[in-house]
């Protein structure tokens, strides 16, 4: 008599793995790297490299040697997309022993103190990216100039970025529009700031990709991206613009500079850190939208996507509680 | 085009390869071997004896309570022995054995294929009918159908619901059951019109069927009140939930049967039964059932009388293949796996053989939980599988029983989808199990007080 395997339904599977959704990501994080190297040069592809392989590094050494754990979780990919996604975070001149330093606190202290991948609490590229703000508010404010390719490592030729003149124009008043870059450069990436955040079209790209393929939804991004647009538009209709700045212009370069896209598609939606159900995301990405606006136009630093989303991360366990409507639930009255 | 409204999940159908297949009959076996429990319920209760001479039809064992069916003699043969058998699942049950001799049925069933169309017959009398006939729902729960068709009091059935969805991937006997035998299902289901006193019935199938809508449109266009809801491929829709709610857009309350929406359910398989039971007088003996698989020599759609031995009904199909890792006793997504196929009798519930090689039988190491949130997504009851699986991690119970662990229908949408491959159903079954068993203590122990 043959044995065969015996084992409970179901006996088929959709083929999705980790790996795969891992791997999505960074594919869909692609176009806005290669316009980080055409707009910032060989900085970028030395930053992200290094911040990979810090962070993959990282967490092989704690997991084989600290953790102790006979399985290498490497080739689940996360810890390459934390460190892409770190890299993204950076500016592409800062130098490489701030990066590991970044990197270490990443893996090291936001994701495998937790227990490792799906435990933690906090987006792991974020807690590293707001460590080396705190730690070194010079370098991680200094961003390069986008000169194309001609531009060095270590370029130290930067300006101020669009947001924080946003910011003065909107506390003081005066004139701004001729300090701005044009919204083309904006929207297309010929402005500064951190390497992956410059280019919204390429991040919309590879958002869009994420959503059709399934790996993320559309509720964080379009919540997020909904808030700050309506709270932009609402600044404009309460007349607190310079005279010289449209409703319209404001709506478009909050959105198009600083992390907004980056964070709205890439960040908020690492699904460890983010809410399970619908409505939960919802209520994270308007979340998100608000503290980021809030930040921006009273906090002390011009752009605060990083710390709104490590805030509403900390709400996710709460954010939870909001169940699916489950099938034959009566609507509430 | 409709379907339902929560969750869902699009697995291949994996149809091709016994789709179309016409319904091959499989020759007698030498001896039958007749579980006693082929339906939800009490065991039947045996009312022949050692020695008995039968005739296919006659009654071997009655139904042992309310919610249980009579079982009908397959064969013609001498009964052999009336003892335990155990099945491929590892499931003991008592049977009775006989040793076929010759082919020879019961004088009163209508072996002839002429179709008859006129019922004259009460309502009573067809429930009756059916009951004897020991029909029960052979979409895959094998509910006895008689008790569907009363209703609890106060309640009223409004559609006849048929199913005709086979949403399990590989399944291809409703199909074609649809495809040879349509006349018959629409006479099948005037009958259990008549029966539940509803002058609507809606066919529900999905449009990977294109040929069985067209031709079950075609003879509804003859009938009166009877319409064919063509519907977007999505499992679980042949779950009966799931296709009220792509049928009516109702959706049946927690807790609750069909009939509270006002609806009954019936598989197209069932309906046949029911057409041969009440217009032919021939029980429920037999049932088309699908062999397949990707490495299956002749997949296809075999009508195998209950009790002949599913490696009869194999050998037809080609024998077991090379390299085969699992045998499935159904469908992928809810079939059970059998631990071998040697002295298996086909029976009621067994709609489909199906074969999967070793690679495809093996299940990833599961990774940890991501929490994508997947699972939920495609959950079609609305619940939330990664929390009753920690839940119940947890032995947490209370928890379990408040996030409605007792809604799950077993689908299997979310262990489908985990990309980290957890085994979330092996957590989420046992403890449905253990919080029903609290809730039937505390249902005893409330009566008790009373």
């Amino acid at each position: 008599m043959k044995n065969f395997i015996v084992a409970p339904a179901p006996h088929a599977h959709s083929g999705d793995s980790v790996r795969r959704n891992m791997l999505l990501v960074i594919l869909a994080l692609l176009p806005a790297y290669v316009v980080a190297v055409l707009q910032f040069g060989c900085g970028a592809l030395i930053t992200a490299a290094i911040s990979i392989v810090a962070c993959v590094g990282c967490e092989w050494l704690v997991s084989r040697f600290i953790l102790k754990e006979n399985r290498n979780t490497i080739g689940d990919l996360s810890a390459v997309l934390t460190g892409l996604l770190l890299a993204y975070n950076l500016p592409s001149n800062i130098e490489w022993w701030i990066v590991v330093i970044g990197a270490i606190v990443a893996i090291g202290v936001g994701k495998m103190t937790f227990g490792g991948l799906g435990q933690n609490l906090f987006n792991p590229a974020l807690v590293g990216r707001v460590f080396l703000l705190i730690s070194f508010p010079v370098q991680m404010t200094t961003w390069p100039l986008p000169k194309g390719m001609e531009t060095a490592y270590l370029d130290a030729e930067t300006g101020a970025t669009p947001l924080a003149l946003l910011k003065q124009a909107v506390k003081n008043g005066g004139r701004i529009a001729d300090q701005l870059p044009s919204l083309h450069d904006a929207f297309m990436g010929a402005i500064g700031g951190s390497m992956g955040e410059v280019c919204a079209l390429a991040l919309i790209i590879g958002g869009v990709f994420l959503i059709c393929t399934r790996v993320i939804t559309w509720h964080i991004p379009v919540s997020i991206i909904a808030t700050v647009a309506l709270w932009a538009a609402a600044t404009g209709w309460l007349g607190l613009l310079p005279a010289d700045l449209t409703t319209g212009n404001y709506v478009a370069y909050s959105l198009c500079t600083g992390g907004i896209m980056l964070g709205a598609f890439f960040m908020a939606t690492d699904y460890v850190t983010s809410p399970m159900t619908a409505w939960g995301k919802l209520i994270f990405g308007v979340g998100i939208g608000v503290i980021v606006m809030v930040i921006r136009t009273w906090g002390a630093y011009p752009e605060g996507m990083s710390f709104a989303i490590l805030i509403m991360n900390a709400c996710v366990p709460l954010l939870n509680k909001f169940r699916p409507k489950r099938f034959g639930e009566p609507k509430k009255a | 085009m409709k379907t339902f409204n929560i969750g869902g999940v699009h697995p291949h159908d994996n149809k091709q390869f016994s789709a179309h297949q016409p319904i091959t009959e499989c020759p007698l076996p030498k001896q039958a071997i007749i579980p006693l429990v082929q339906h939800i319920g009490a065991p039947a209760q045996a009312v022949v004896e050692v020695g008995a001479k039968v005739k296919v039809g006659e009654l071997l064992a009655k139904a042992g309570g309310f919610v249980s069916a009579n079982i009908a003699s397959p064969v013609s043969g001498t009964v052999t022995k009336i003892g335990d058998m155990t099945d491929a699942w590892g499931a003991t049950v008592p049977a009775i054995y006989i040793d076929v001799e010759g082919d020879v049925w019961s004088p009163d069933i209508d072996r002839s294929t002429n179709l008859i169309h006129q019922c004259t017959l009460e309502p009573k009398a067809i429930i009756d009918k059916i009951a004897a006939a020991g029909i029960v729902g052979l979409g895959g729960a094998c509910f006895p159908t008689h008790v569907k068709l009363l209703p609890p009091p106060g309640k009223k059935a409004e559609v006849l619901i048929v199913n005709g969805v086979e949403c399990e991937p590989y399944l291809t006997c409703d199909h074609q059951l649809m495809m040879e035998h349509g006349e018959e299902i629409m006479i099948g289901i005037q009958i259990l019109k008549k029966a539940l006193g509803v002058d609507r019935a809606i066919i529900g199938i999905e449009n990977n069927k294109k040929d069985a809508i067209e031709r079950m449109t075609r003879l509804a266009n003859t009938q009166f009140g009877v319409e064919v809801m063509p519907l977007k491929l999505k499992y679980p829709q042949g779950g009966e939930k799931q296709l009220i709610d792509a049928c009516i857009g109702r959706q049946v309350p927690s807790g609750a049967l069909p009939i509270e929406v006002g609806a009954v359910v019936d598989n197209v398989a069932t309906i046949y039964a029911v057409y041969e039971a009440v217009q032919k007088n021939k029980p429920l003996i037999s049932r088309v059932m699908t062999v397949t698989g990707k490495h299956v020599e002749k997949p296809g759609n075999y009508l195998v009388r209950f009790g002949t031995p599913i490696d009869d009904v194999i050998a037809l199909a080609g024998g077991v293949p090379a390299h085969t890792g699992k045998v499935i006793g159904g469908g992928p997504m809810m079939g059970r796996a059998m631990d071998h196929t040697e002295n298996m009798p086909a029976n009621k519930r067994l709609s489909g053989i199906l074969f999967l090689d070793e690679a495809e039988s093996q299940r990833p190491e599961p990774e940890n939980c991501i929490r994508c949130g997947k699972c939920v997504q495609a959950c079609p009851m609305g619940l939330e599988p990664y929390l009753l699986h920690r839940l119940f991690e947890l032995e947490n119970w209370e928890e379990m029983e408040k996030h409605d662990v007792m809604d799950c229908i077993d689908c299997g949408c979310c262990v489908f989808t985990c990309p980290a491959h957890r085994p979330l159903l092996d957590g989420i079954r046992p403890g449905k199990a253990k919080v029903g068993a609290i809730l039937r203590e505390r249902a005893a122990a409330a009566a008790a007080a009373k």
